[in-house]
């Protein structure tokens, strides 16, 4: 579904990542997994293509989007949930979702599936995103990638600085694209977090691929994140 | 003629300064807002729109007010065309870096300037105003049977001025309308509060940011067409519309459009009103000076939420 072959990026003349690949299924979650500054984030704007490739590719469903310019690649059906939101937070959360919407030319229905998804937005349709507290404006953010029907889903760091209770509520969703077919590629610093939701891990260092793991036998093994993350 | 009357003229003429300089100053400000680029250019922009309206309007034979009616379309449209194809091949190659976009739209500014030289020439032409019925205006006096009206000699307007503001008013309310009810506008906005979020979700950043480089030229021209039947048409005419719009654009706080409505209006006032009193000079030193104290005082602007 996603595939990121051999990519080489960074900012300047700087390079954090280095012949990185990465493979996400359809129906799967694949977590990220590495410390501050391994490439992360990184990983996820040269997919959307927001930084150029140097070397290497990225494939949707097979189809190279490396070259595409970059407002073209969410319409091949990948919805990104950056880290910090990044909300158009003078807009409101009714012109967001609008946003969303068009980028693929999704129907009401859609617009419909979202909000059942987060009821609250529908509460607070009118008002500004900058408005809303932070869990509102995770849901938002959210919803305006889900308001794509993304085939990918792409999500850094969701749950940074959440309650329990919106931890929860965002887990659910994720879990619920993933049984939908959906490819989820997840960005995570807290181990439990990534544990309970992912079907894989990949490790990152440097900028270079690590090991990739099935989640079970992580949990079974628990030496490897400490090498990784060195808690 | 006594002071009141004498006061109400000088308003008027204010009004007229404010109007074209608020259709100015906000294509400026949206340049700024939506592309974070400075174009030092847009006083170019404006004297192109004029000397199209005089070309315009004396290839159009006829009333004055078809060729006015014609260059009024077709002005801000050929200055668009202009703008938004110097945005494709000049500052879109520059990454819409800030500094690098300034000495680009400097050079732009003399390469219009200069060309308009070589083809239009050095004269300042008129364009014939398409209505211009003079207005006499009243004025109350005090009189032994109470207060009555009375006909100064001298206070007066005309047709076309009362027009100028009737139309600036218009083209404000549909660029509002434009940002805040259309879907173009959304996009615009959205590109405005995060440019790389826009691409994310699929909006063609670039071509948004060739429209809003022609809409604000467009808007200058437009704001020029509707002056030179007052001002006449001349290659060196955009100087102070771009100086002005800078003042309006800083006081008004950067990007921001009902901030840069509301400073073109008290400095557009305030500068017909010292102009008639005083010099036009003493206006413009006074505009430039708050410009001075409104960055030392309040950087963002008297509106401005963000930081400059």
């Amino acid at each position: 579904m996603l595939e990121l072959d051999a990519i080489g990026t960074g900012y300047g003349k700087a390079q954090v990542l280095r012949d990185f690949s990465l493979s996400v299924n359809a129906g799967e979650i694949l977590c990220l997994f590495g410390r501050n500054g391994a490439g992360k984030t990184t990983a996820m704007k040269a997919i959307m293509g927001l930084l150029p490739l140097w070397s290497g590719d990225v494939r949707i469903d097979g189809e190279a989007v490396g070259a595409l310019p970059a407002h073209q690649v969410p319409l091949r059906g990948i919805g990104y949930i950056p880290q910090g939101r990044r909300l158009f937070t003078e807009l409101t959360v009714a012109q967001n979702l609008e946003i969303g919407l068009r980028a693929r030319n999704s129907g009401p229905e859609v617009l419909d599936e979202v909000l059942d998804l987060f009821p609250r937005l529908r509460e607070r349709y009118r008002q500004r995103a900058e408005t809303l507290s932070g869990g509102e404006q995770q849901m938002l953010a959210t919803a305006r990638a889900l308001c794509l029907r993304p085939k990918a889903l792409l999500l850094d760091e969701p749950t940074e600085g959440l309650q329990p209770s919106m931890i929860e509520a965002i887990r659910q969703v994720i879990l619920r694209m993933r049984d939908q077919g959906v490819a989820v590629l997840l960005v995570e610093q807290r181990v439990d977090a990534v544990l309970s939701v992912a079907d894989r891990v990949a490790f990152i260092e440097n900028g270079r691929n690590g090991e990739i793991l099935s989640a079970e036998a992580l949990r079974a093994d628990h030496t490897l994140v400490d090498r990784y993350v060195g808690i | 003629m006594e002071l009141g009357p004498y006061l109400l003229l000088a308003t008027l003429e204010g009004a007229v300064t404010a109007a074209v300089l608020a259709l100015t100053a906000s294509g400026l400000a949206l340049v700024f807002g939506v592309m974070r680029v400075v174009n030092v250019a847009h006083g170019e922009f404006f004297m192109l729109g004029a000397v199209i309206a005089w070309w315009v309007a004396s290839h159009i034979g006829g009333a004055p007010v078809w060729g006015f009616t014609a260059a009024l379309v077709l002005a801000p449209l050929i200055v668009g065309a202009i703008a938004a194809a110097a945005d494709m091949t000049v500052l879109k190659r520059l990454d819409y870096d800030p500094e690098r976009t300034i000495v680009a739209t400097i050079g732009l500014l003399y390469i219009l300037q200069q060309a308009t030289l070589m083809t239009y020439g050095p004269d300042a032409r008129p364009v014939e105003p398409p209505f211009n019925q003079r207005l006499a205006l009243p004025w109350i006096e005090w009189t032994e049977t109470g207060l009555g009206l009375y006909w100064p000699w001298g206070l007066s307007t005309t047709s076309y001025k009362l027009a100028v503001i009737g139309a600036a008013v218009v083209v404000l309310l549909g660029i509002w309308a434009l940002m805040t009810r259309t879907r173009i506008g959304l996009l615009m906005r959205a590109t405005q509060l995060d440019r790389d979020m826009a691409l994310a979700f699929g909006i063609p950043v670039e071509r948004v940011y060739a429209l809003v480089f022609g809409l604000g030229a467009a808007l200058a021209a437009l704001a020029a067409v509707l002056i030179v039947p007052i001002q006449q048409a001349h290659y060196l005419m955009g100087h102070d519309p771009l100086l002005l719009s800078f003042i309006v654009v800083i006081i008004g706080g950067l990007g921001s459009l009902p901030g840069t409505i509301l400073a073109a209006i008290f400095i557009g006032l305030t500068d017909g009103i010292i102009s008639v009193f005083f010099s036009p000079t003493l206006a413009k030193i006074l505009a430039t000076l708050l410009v001075a104290l409104v960055l030392v005082f309040r950087p963002q602007g008297l509106f401005g939420t963000r930081a400059a």
